[in-house]
């Protein structure tokens, strides 16, 4: 039963046509609309555009992550459809892209971007050794080069053991995941730090890069177990994913939920507490006017609503509860997005409008057309993985 | 062995998916008091023994929240009704502050009393006697060894059948397990002195670590660091301020809580003046004024106000309160007094509150009208 050798008979099959149609169709109508609405609403469209790139970033960066502790772990169980998130991972070759628009819109975004803003600010210009536009751009540059190195050198190795069965390429890709956890923890980190919270430069919060990782943890971990479901219940995968491993990919989500609820009541409850104006203004922006009841709503929606539906065993193994639980989610990663980026923008109140319909759109696209892609040029299962048939076997 | 009951009979394996495949056989069998016992837990268990879902995540559930609600009632009830403090300007009733306290309670009272049904409702503690203790077949399982226990409880148990029914699975040592009733209900190993002593040394041992960490431990280097704060501390010496001191002087002007300033101060005709007493007389009145009266004031000047002192001249002997002049006083006058001090007499201001002293006032009134009672008192 446990053998290191596997015997696995995979038939590739390809996705319907139609996923590649509905994938270029949300592409088209969220491209119209967000080219329409740059037009219309610079500034609004520029802050719109941070949210997709924060989204995106979220779930390739997500996805590489999970590939990476799933060798540094040795874990079995997810061995059978690691190719789902390899796939999913390839999102970060996109977001370089979805970049460039913020970028050109540095200075409606960034406040201190405006060296004579920075230059009045006794705070700011104690911050501009970091806070400067050069070291900025170096920064996304390393960024986005580390990123994509791990990702096509995790995901090379990964793929030529479909045709060589070589073992030594897991434990090669175990290396490179070790290497890659630290870089990985340091990017994310900075990453939120520089496109998140320093849209409101002034404050700061040592456990906000913990707060983005959570998200887009369970972000990667939505998108994943939806197409997994998916994929498993249409025959795309090796029959023999059983409630087990749909229980598993349940129980995470599940626990990240209560992680994301713990990292942010703890950032809440520590600024509330202290009372520092410094720090209270992150929280008085987003209980001030109509953004009071989006931050009621966060609550709900990224914690109580998930944490009841995925809270016993049953509603984890059920393939039904854990798609619509995935889709919401994900859903809720995007509110979550919304909620730290747009009160930036708008002060006083929220904004919601067809303007803020396009991004999801091409957020959804994107993802729909990578993953397709990557399916008609590579196997939707790691075939020459050994783990692969003791993840197969794998029973709670 | 002629006195004693079957249980069981027990057989072994060697390798997790003999006993997966031995489970998966025995419950299609039809077998349903059976058990397995392996060193470590194996994975997929449960659905080979087709076990149904236990009913222990209901009563975490159910303990899980009972501790949520007691500890919002609880913490409500203590800090905004019972002993309201302001604790760092925050409103009485500070719901973020407390979540953390309802987030533990919720966990500490699920697990624990989650293990405390499971051991008082399944496993009938305090008795832990169990057949299978202390046979050849435990020792096996709990080192190397995958063992399968099929119960003579069970509907469709005979011994010859389970014999050969475990032979055929390819079982090892097959044995039959009995028990002695007497030993299995009466005989409780808890109490055993053995297992009191065990209990009686972990008491010593975890209450004396406890004791050196937090009297000994906490006051050596570095452990005191924390000590070492650079705060205001009041009544000790602070480099912050330039006098020198830790403690502040309120800003001129300053009144207390509650209290106002007293305007006849060295003024004892205006306070006689102008100063009416705000109180109507009334039983409740009295009773505070002669408490009060009783505690503060007559220990001078006796319980009659006659000026008789139980001081046995370590003080002067005040005047009889009888006296014409004191009768004539006006109630803002008597006032004064208290609050001033006369002479010798200290003030009162700090023993009693402004009401207690017009309450007194009141009282020293009575105490004069029951000796030189006006005509209308004794209608
Ligand atoms: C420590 C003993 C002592 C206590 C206690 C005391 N007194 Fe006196 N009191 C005296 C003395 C002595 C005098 C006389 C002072 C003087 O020489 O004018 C006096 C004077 C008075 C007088 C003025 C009498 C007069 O003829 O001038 C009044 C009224 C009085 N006390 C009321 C009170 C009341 C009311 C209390 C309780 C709150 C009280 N005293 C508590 C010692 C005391």
């Amino acid at each position: 039963m446990s053998s290191n050798t596997n015997t696995v008979e995979y038939v590739k099959k390809d996705l319907p046509a139609s996923v590649n149609k509905i994938g270029i169709a949300l592409l088209i109508a969220g491209l119209l609309i967000i080219v329409f609405s740059y037009f219309v609403d610079n500034t609004r469209s520029a802050f719109n555009n941070l949210i997709l790139l924060m989204f995106l970033t979220s779930i390739g960066l997500g996805s590489l992550f999970l590939v990476a502790i799933e060798y540094l772990g040795g874990a079995v169980w997810s061995t059978p459809f690691r190719r789902v998130s390899e796939f999913l991972a390839a999102v970060l070759i996109v977001v370089p892209i979805i970049a460039i628009p913020v970028y050109l819109n540095l200075h409606s975004i960034f406040h201190w971007t405006h060296t004579d803003v920075v230059a009045a600010d006794p705070i700011l210009s104690g911050k501009s050794a970091y806070l400067n536009e050069t070291f900025f751009a170096v920064r996304v540059v390393v960024f986005f080069a580390l990123w994509l190195l791990f990702y096509f050198l995790i995901t090379k190795n990964s793929k030529k053991q479909d045709e060589t069965k070589d073992q030594n390429l897991t434990t090669r890709n175990i290396k490179l995941s070790a290497v890659f956890m630290p870089i990985f923890a340091l990017t994310i980190t900075f990453a939120s730090i520089d496109w998140i919270m320093s849209l409101n430069p002034h404050w700061f919060s040592t456990i906000f890069g913990v707060y983005y990782f959570t998200g887009s943890l369970l972000a990667a971990l939505a998108a994943g177990t939806f197409i997994i479901v998916m994929l498993n219940e249409k025959g795309y995968l090796i029959k023999g994913l059983k409630k087990d491993h749909y229980y598993s990919l349940g129980a995470l989500l599940f626990a990240f939920t209560n992680f994301w609820a713990y990292i942010a009541f703890s950032q809440f409850m520590l600024i509330w507490y202290a009372n520092l104006p410094e720090e209270t203004v992150f929280f008085m922006d987003r209980l001030h006017g109509s953004w009071v009841y989006v931050s009621i709503g966060l609550i709900f929606i990224r914690f109580i609503i998930p944490y009841a539906g995925l809270l016993s065993q049953p509603s984890k193994m059920n393939a039904k509860n854990l798609k619509f639980f995935s889709l919401w989610i994900l859903f809720a990663h995007f509110y979550d997005l919304y909620w730290l980026i747009m009160p930036s923008y708008s002060k006083e109140g929220f904004v919601l409008g067809w303007m803020e319909l396009g991004f999801p759109l091409l957020a959804v696209g994107i993802i729909i057309l990578v993953f397709s892609i990557k399916s008609k040029k590579e196997n939707l299962i790691p075939i020459g993985d050994p783990k692969l048939q003791r993840g197969l076997d794998f029973r709670l | 062995m002629s006195d004693k009951i079957l249980y069981s009979y027990t057989g072994l394996f060697d390798t997790p998916d003999e006993i997966i495949h031995a489970a998966g056989k025995t419950a299609d069998e039809g077998y349903k008091k059976f058990d397995i016992n392996t060193p470590y837990p194996v994975h997929g268990m449960d659905d080979a023994m087709k076990l149904k879902p236990s009913r222990l995540g209901y009563f975490a559930l159910v303990f899980g929240l009972s501790g949520t609600f007691a500890t919002v009632l609880l913490m409500t009830w203590m800090t905004a009704f019972d002993y309201p403090i302001v604790i760092g300007g925050k409103p009485f009733f500070a719901f973020p502050a407390f979540v953390p306290i309802i987030f533990e309670v919720t966990v500490l009272a699920a697990s624990v009393a989650t293990v405390l049904t499971m051991l008082f409702v399944f496993f009938k503690f305090p008795n832990n006697s169990h057949p299978l203790h202390d046979t050849d077949y435990m020792k096996a399982v709990t080192s190397e060894k995958y063992g399968i226990s099929i119960q003579a409880e069970d509907e469709l148990f005979n011994e010859e059948k389970v014999k050969n029914f475990l032979q055929a699975l390819g079982a090892k040592n097959i044995t039959p397990v009995y028990f002695d009733n007497e030993e299995l209900n009466v005989k409780h190993a808890v109490f055993e002195p053995k297992f009191i002593s065990l209990l009686a040394v972990v008491f010593i041992l975890v209450s004396g670590a406890t004791y050196i960490t937090l009297n000994k431990l906490m006051f050596i280097t570095p452990f005191n660091w924390m000590m070492e704060q650079s705060k205001t501390i009041v009544q000790e010496s602070n480099v912050l301020f330039a006098d020198g001191f830790g403690m502040r002087n309120p800003v001129a002007g300053t009144v207390p809580r509650d209290q106002i300033p007293y305007k006849y101060k060295g003024d004892p005709e205006g306070a006689g003046e102008n100063l009416a007493n705000p109180l109507i007389p009334s039983k409740e009145v009295f009773a505070l004024g002669e408490v009060k009266y009783n505690t503060y004031c007559s220990p001078c000047h006796g319980f009659h106000a006659e000026g008789d002192s139980r001081l046995r001249g370590q003080f002067p002997n005040p005047p009889s309160m009888h006296s014409e002049k004191v009768r004539n006083w006006s109630d803002g006058r008597l006032f004064h007094v208290i609050t001033e001090g006369q002479n010798i007499m200290p003030a009162y201001s700090s023993q009693l509150s402004r009401e207690e002293r017009w309450a007194v006032v009141l009282y020293i009134r009575a105490l004069q009208r029951s000796l030189n009672a006006k005509e209308s008192d004794l209608q």
